[in-house]
């Protein structure tokens, strides 16, 4: 990454002395689609307001394009943004919704027109100009006000959790729309989530956050194959994190069985957490399987069966495969290297309060 | 069968002390005297000295509401975007007076205003020469937009609560500064509730003879006081309800003004 468009540092924000941001450093390069992912209360949402000027940290810059942007009011910035409850104005029809950023820059009227038509075709919805906003559904309210944003041309496109209030099925159909107009608009999105099933489809680089911290960032394949932490692998789909003593690189013990990876430097004989997927646990005869357990829990899911295998231990591994095991019987769980995660166990007590409170 | 029965004491009371007194004042203002027909009653809304107390009412009451609208928008104003809830302190201390009895804090105008009222007293101890304050058109005003005040700003803090933070940032995000976002997203998302609250004191601003009473003194005669003294003075009914119906017709205009400018009828005071 070479100059990132916009820059983040030190960012620290408190509401009435609860501190939502500590010392947040974030570079988000241009052209890319990066989501602030996180539990609600994470700050992923304070970040994007203080991006797009709505709130003003209490310390820190904002440097967009090398520029610093803090103290610029939000109509002084090169940026838009999609609000979550629309933010239509309700006194307007579509086409003077969408021409507002326009009419104020003084643009002229072919100019408007040429936009308003590219904009609304842009988000499918052609020839409706001068339907009122009360008339039009929600998603298709979301696409107007995506349209509205994205007339003036803007470099980044904030977008505060944008499909929050739609359906499941028309947040997918969202969810494609807007990796479609981000290709064509060739610019970039900042995407603030706590859906985490988004973040992994639709971004280039995914943020995740928990009580005012970056817990991690990376490409989805990151986040989602190698989480850093026992937050990350906890909120970004389902895991088991268990115990565990690496005994050496590529050898770590889970309840007394001896389990290969392919995780490295980690020491000799040292305690971790170690994350392995739902879906990346085979379940096999018991002579062949690392542990054996006893199917405790079925449920049929559609695709896959959710299953839950106890072991002697204890411990309830969650298991998703096509294959089933009835409950009761005697099963052998075996996971492939390079489906275990090694994490570090929290080290001090300030990353044990960023990680799971439960 | 048994719903309808439900109805029936609304309907009775609404007979009896809303369109009996309303026929009463129609039958009333269309006779003379000996019951017989006649909109002599009426008509004389066209001598002089009711033209003039009909046009000074009008002309007072719409002042004062245009002051009212004046104060009352920015305060509204203030109130919503301190993000002060409903039913917190600073808008209760606003409604407070208007739990006083009407009268009461008029009559406490008057005293502060007469001639050798608290105003003037302070003045001739301060050696100033003393004002004619009480008496005058300036007074009732004065007495309108403090007793109606609060019924403009209500409908409209009410209508700019309303209104959501995001639309505002939204409006900023697209470049606008505050001016214009004043001017293009405040103002004409806050029309329903200027208008309910135009409707709520030009109504009664227009109507009043109390206000007048005390504070124009017997100088100042506003339509309200003309008809006050046809019924209780002159003891010309028909001829107090007569003028009536004119003032009814005027408030009904006005009425039907207002509402060609709130098509959604969200402003609706009643």
């Amino acid at each position: 990454m070479s100059q990132p468009l916009i820059d983040l540092k030190n960012i620290t924000k408190s509401f009435d002395g609860t501190v939502v941001l500590d010392d947040l450093n974030l570079a988000v390069a241009e052209n890319t689609f990066v989501t602030l992912l996180g539990p609600s209360g994470c700050g992923k949402t304070t970040t994007l307001r203080i991006i797009g000027g709505f709130e003003t940290a209490d310390q820190g810059q904002v440097i967009f394009d090398g520029e610093d942007i803090s103290k610029l009011p939000p109509n002084k910035r090169q940026l838009n943004t999609v609000f979550q409850k629309y933010a239509l104005f309700s006194h307007m029809n579509i086409a003077e919704n969408i021409a507002f950023g326009l009419k104020i820059k003084g643009k002229s009227k072919s100019y408007i027109q040429d936009k308003i038509k590219y904009a609304l075709k842009l988000v499918n919805l052609d020839g409706y100009e001068n339907r009122s906003v009360s008339s039009l559904s929600g998603g298709q309210q979301q696409r107007i006000a995506i349209a509205r944003a994205i007339v003036n041309e803007p470099r980044v496109l904030l977008l505060d959790e944008p499909l929050g209030a739609l359906d499941l099925k028309l947040r997918q159909d969202m969810q494609y729309e807007l990796i479609r107009l981000k290709n064509e608009l060739g610019i970039t999105f900042i995407y603030v989530t706590h859906d985490q099933e988004e973040a992994l489809t639709m971004s280039d680089t995914i943020v995740v956050m928990n009580q005012g911290y970056i817990q991690q960032m990376g490409t989805p394949e990151q986040i989602y194959n190698e989480p850093e932490n026992a937050f990350v692998a906890d909120f970004i789909g389902e895991s088991n994190i268990v115990p565990g003593i690496m005994i050496r690189d590529e050898l770590v013990e889970i309840f007394g069985a001896r389990f290969a990876c392919v995780d490295k430097g980690f020491g000799n004989n040292k305690p971790v957490d170690v994350v392995i997927r739902p879906e990346d646990i085979d379940l096999v005869d018991p002579s062949a399987g690392t542990l054996t357990g006893v199917c405790t829990h079925l449920i049929f899911k559609g695709v896959h069966y959710e299953m839950e295998v106890t072991t002697p231990d204890g411990f309830e591994w969650l298991v998703h495969s096509t294959d089933l095991c009835p409950v009761g019987q005697e099963v052998g769980i075996h996971v492939d290297p390079f489906d275990i995660q090694i994490m570090n166990k929290p080290a001090s007590e300030d990353e044990e309060a960023v990680g799971i409170n439960e | 069968m048994s719903k309808k029965i439900l109805a029936a004491p609304y309907l009775l009371w609404m007979a009896g002390f809303i369109i009996i007194p309303l026929a009463l004042i129609v039958y009333y203002g269309l006779t003379d005297k000996n019951g017989a027909f006649t909109i002599a009653n009426v008509a004389s809304i066209g001598t002089p000295e009711h033209v003039k107390a009909l046009w000074l009412s009008l002309w007072l009451s719409l002042v004062s509401t245009a002051i009212c609208l004046v104060l009352a928008y920015p305060l509204a104003m203030i109130l919503r975007n301190r993000g002060i809830g409903r039913g917190s302190f600073i808008v209760f201390i606003f409604i407070l007076p208007m739990w006083m009895n009407f009268l009461l804090r008029t009559m406490a105008w008057q005293t502060l205003l007469e001639k050798n009222g608290v105003i003037n007293g302070i003045l001739s101890l301060l050696h100033l020469p003393t004002q004619s304050l009480i008496n005058t058109a300036g007074a009732i005003i004065l007495g309108m937009v403090y007793n109606f005040l609060p019924f403009m700003v209500l409908p409209i803090y009410n209508v700019l609560c309303k209104i959501d933070d995001d639309t505002i940032n939204a409006a900023r995000d697209l470049g606008a500064n505050s001016v214009q976002t004043l001017l293009r997203i405040w103002f004409p998302l806050s029309v329903p509730g200027v208008i309910s609250g135009i409707t709520m004191v030009f109504v009664p601003a227009l109507t009043t003879f109390v206000i007048s009473n005390l504070l124009g003194g017997s100088k100042i005669l506003l339509i309200g006081n003309v008809i006050e003294q046809e019924f209780t003075r002159g003891s010309n009914w028909h001829l107090g309800s007569g003028l009536s119906l004119v003032l009814m017709v005027f408030i009904l205009i006005s009425m039907a003004v207002i509402a060609k400018y709130d098509k959604n009828g969200e402003g609706s005071a009643f």
